[in-house]
């Protein structure tokens, strides 16, 4: 149950995911108050020009989930920092949380300027982490004010990262089989056993984990824990991906003594709080857009024209334009579902279009590795063009994208469940 | 579906009521006889009285300027209204009629022609339809139907086949091949020297093989020149056939939905199988695809988008694709039931490949599509 962002990794097929406001603060919507265009207008020039005074114009058209997947990198760089604490000082990275939790206060509709400036620029947001995503709406929704106080001004500068820890070797697809025991001594919690697939946290300073807090149901007995990265039985290991990617790692929990007041909401409350904070993931799924190369020219280079100027192979012509076409129908698919889902629409189509767009991307991966023939099979060296390397990985990297955020598999069971009202066995 | 204004709402839902009143699939069963093939005793292959009905309501002049007595009310709205008639396979020539002859008058003719023909478009006394494919395939760049320069106009030799609603047309829009360049007519049923006869296809819907015999024209008859002009007329056929397609593979779907959740072996529901429930997610993906073609290119139409041509080859491929694979499954997974003539399923299907091949099949649009975007 990986987010879509846990891949971030400077690849050529890689997702980006718009900004978008997380849900809180004030529910008004500047527009609708009197004067609220003339506002609107005021605030856009407003963060124009801000933008143009503190945005580094070295990091312009950078993609920002770079940074938010490796820590090394962020610090390294100078211009990143500098962008992070501006955003940080001025609360835009989390626009509509209040003040006191870090935030600037704004509503939704100034939140969404925001956004648009920044792509505007080809700027990024250097908050945005699974901490803004995810952890931050799910502490306003659930956490106590002392939680809140604890973490969310420290997301909302991006200082500490926070990692995810709900997969464990025995429950993936079946999350709700997990087993991470986590028994009550007292003054503390005592936390044992493993979690996988956990996304950077080799690099992470707290996890937001499900752990299990009551044996005898299976739903029932989840708990939902912060737990200090640094504490005393605690280890991260990287697992090495057959794209060669680090990035998720196994950790174990070795007896690890957590304070009482680091569960979110009620004990065996966690399945609940769960689902919550899996639906800020798929909304944010449902704002993935694809950036990818046009394979046309590639395959022309590749595999030579006709007199006709048409990629000469014809049996490859035939299977690029194919997966061409649903790429195109894909994104005139994103496009409808969200101006439905603005328009109130059933929303229930996230599934759907998870499963479409892995299997056109993959699809295509798979089609541009094939076009660069032996090009396409190199792993390091000069020998390999850079952007065929790049290729390779990608492909390597493409398959998890039926795999996390919910299975192939998983999602059509929901589809056929939700959508389609099929019944269950 | 994309986002109705109130107008189009009202529409819809008047669609869909007459449809359920008015067209059921048995309608289009009663186009069959009991060897399912078609009727011989049928002559048009549509209902001239029920289409009276469409017209009545006002459909048939969807795309017709109010200035000729229709509403002007958009390629988006026809389309969902040839989307929910194809549900139960309506057997109508509001394709043929209201999208693709109101849209040739309207992209090519002159004044005096669109003030003798689009009125009665508009209104239901004319049925128009295009005459375009001549052989196995739809090859509009290879016409063989000549138009050689006579006194005082032209003369036009050769065949049409199939053309869709040709027995019961009042007004046939022919392309032909002319001395330079390509050339459409506007050719009334009843001109001497043209002759048409019924062709038995598998949707019993009586298509005509026109033949053209000497037949000849004023120049008033010429609606226009190029193929510029028969390609913009082409891109509103691809598109209505299109959301045609959409409409009766989404029935298709749902009506096979249905059957999985209410057919029991093994003592369970048959939906209750994952192996089932993941075609049907599969399908249901498919249409959402299929939908998004669509409707952005009946959106095209109407916001004159240069991409017009790339976007109605991608919905008609789309909705071939998907038509063919929803109706392929429709038949498998009702079972022997499913290969009977008894059930729809079987009419959804010899539907379906009628229209897949109607306008271009699957391989003709995915080279226009390839062409035009660079492969």
């Amino acid at each position: 149950m990986q987010n879509i962002t846990s891949l971030a990794s400077p690849h050529r097929l890689q997702i980006n995911i718009e900004a978008e406001p997380a849900a809180t603060g004030p529910e008004t919507d500047s527009q609708q108050k009197p004067g609220g265009m003339m506002e609107d207008q005021q605030f856009r020039q407003e963060v124009r020009d801000w933008l143009s005074a503190n945005f580094p114009p070295a990091l312009t058209g950078v993609n920002g989930l770079i940074f938010q997947g490796d820590a090394h990198a962020a610090a390294a760089s100078k211009d990143f920092q500098a962008w992070r604490k501006a955003m940080a000082d001025k609360g835009w990275g989390t626009p509509t949380w209040d003040k006191a939790y870090g935030g600037a206060g704004l509503s939704p509709a100034q939140a969404k300027i925001i956004a648009q400036e920044l792509s505007a620029i080809g700027a990024f947001n250097p908050i945005r982490s699974y901490g803004t995503m995810m952890l931050g709406p799910t502490l306003l929704e659930f956490g106590t004010e002392e939680q809140r106080l604890q973490h969310l001004p420290r997301i909302s500068t991006h200082e500490l990262r926070w990692c995810q820890g709900f997969s464990e070797p025995g429950a993936g697809s079946d999350l709700a089989s997990l087993q991470m025991k986590c028994v009550d001594a007292g003054d503390h919690w005592v936390v044992s056993g493993q979690k996988i697939w956990t996304s950077g946290a080799d690099q992470a300073d707290w996890c937001f984990a499900l752990v299990r807090t009551d044996t005898s149901v299976k739903h029932g007995g989840i708990s939902f824990l912060l737990i200090d990265m640094k504490s005393p039985g605690v280890e991260a290991r990287p697992i090495v991906l057959i794209s060669g990617s680090t990035h998720f790692c196994e950790v174990f929990f070795n007896d690890v003594k957590v304070p009482k007041g680091n569960l979110v909401g009620a004990v065996n409350q966690g399945w609940n709080i769960a689902k919550r904070l899996l639906q800020f993931e798929r909304s944010s799924l449902s704002e993935v857009k694809t950036d990818v190369t046009p394979l046309a020219p590639i395959a022309h280079a590749m595999l030579g024209t006709d007199e006709e100027g048409r990629i000469a192979d014809a049996d490859a012509r035939a299977r690029i334009v194919h997966n061409a076409m649903r790429h195109a129908a894909y994104l005139q698919t994103v496009r409808r579902f969200n101006e439905e889902a603005r328009n109130g629409g059933p929303g229930n189509g996230v599934s759907t279009l998870k499963n479409l767009w892995s299997g056109i991307v993959q699809r295509r991966a798979e089609l541009l590795v094939e076009v660069l023939g032996a090009d396409g099979l190199g792993w390091s060296g000069d020998a390999y063009p850079a952007d065929a390397r790049e290729a390779t990985r990608a492909l390597l990297h493409s398959k998890a994208f039926s795999i996390y955020g919910g299975s192939y598999e998983i999602q059509n069971n929901i589809t056929a469940k939700r959508s389609l009202g099929l019944p269950d066995r | 579906m994309a986002v109705l204004n109130e107008e189009q709402t009202m529409l819809k839902d008047m669609v869909s009521q007459w449809v359920r009143d008015r067209m059921p699939v048995s309608v289009a069963r009663g186009l069959y006889d009991h060897s399912g093939g078609g009727r011989k005793d049928a002559t048009t292959g549509f209902d001239r009285d029920a289409y009276g009905e469409v017209a009545a309501m006002g459909w048939s002049g969807i795309l017709v300027p109010e200035a000729h007595g229709g509403s002007d009310f958009g390629a988006f709205s026809l389309g969902f209204v040839l989307e929910e008639l194809a549900r139960t396979l309506s057997p109508l020539p509001l394709l043929s009629s209201a999208m693709i002859a109101v849209s040739a008058l309207r992209l090519g003719g002159n004044a005096a022609q669109q003030s003798a023909w689009l009125p009665g478009l508009a209104d239901g006394s004319i049925i128009g339809t295009l005459a375009v494919d001549e052989g196995a395939h739809h090859a509009p760049d290879t016409l063989a139907l000549t138009a050689t320069r006579v006194a005082n106009g032209w003369r036009l030799d050769g065949i049409k086949r199939p053309v869709a609603d040709g027995m019961g047309a009042d007004l046939f829009i022919v392309a032909a091949r002319g001395e330079d360049a390509t050339m459409l007519f506007l050719v009334p049923a009843d001109t001497a020297g043209l002759t048409r006869e019924p062709l038995d296809q598998i949707d019993a819907r009586r298509p005509a093989l026109l033949r053209f015999d000497g037949v000849l024209l004023g120049d008033d008859a010429v609606l226009g020149h190029g193929d510029a002009l028969l390609s913009a007329i082409l891109d509103r056929a691809y598109v209505g056939q299109a959301a045609e397609l959409l409409g009766l593979a989404t029935q298709a779907f749902e009506t096979t939905l249905d059957y999985l959740k209410t057919r029991v072996q093994f003592g369970q529901l048959i939906g209750s199988f994952q192996a089932l429930q993941h075609r049907a997610s599969e399908m249901f993906g498919e249409l959402q695809l299929t939908r998004s073609a669509v409707e952005a290119a009946l959106a095209a139409i109407d916001a004159d988008d240069p991409q017009l041509p790339s976007l109605a080859s991608l919905a008609k491929a789309m909705a071939n694709g998907t038509a063919h694979r929803i109706t392929c499954e429709m038949v498998q997974l009702h079972g022997g039931i499913g290969m009977t003539h008894e059930h729809d399923a079987g009419l959804y299907l010899k539907r379906s490949r009628v229209a897949e091949q109607a306008y271009g099949s699957s391989s003709f649009h995915r080279e226009r599509w390839a062409r035009l975007n660079g492969y």
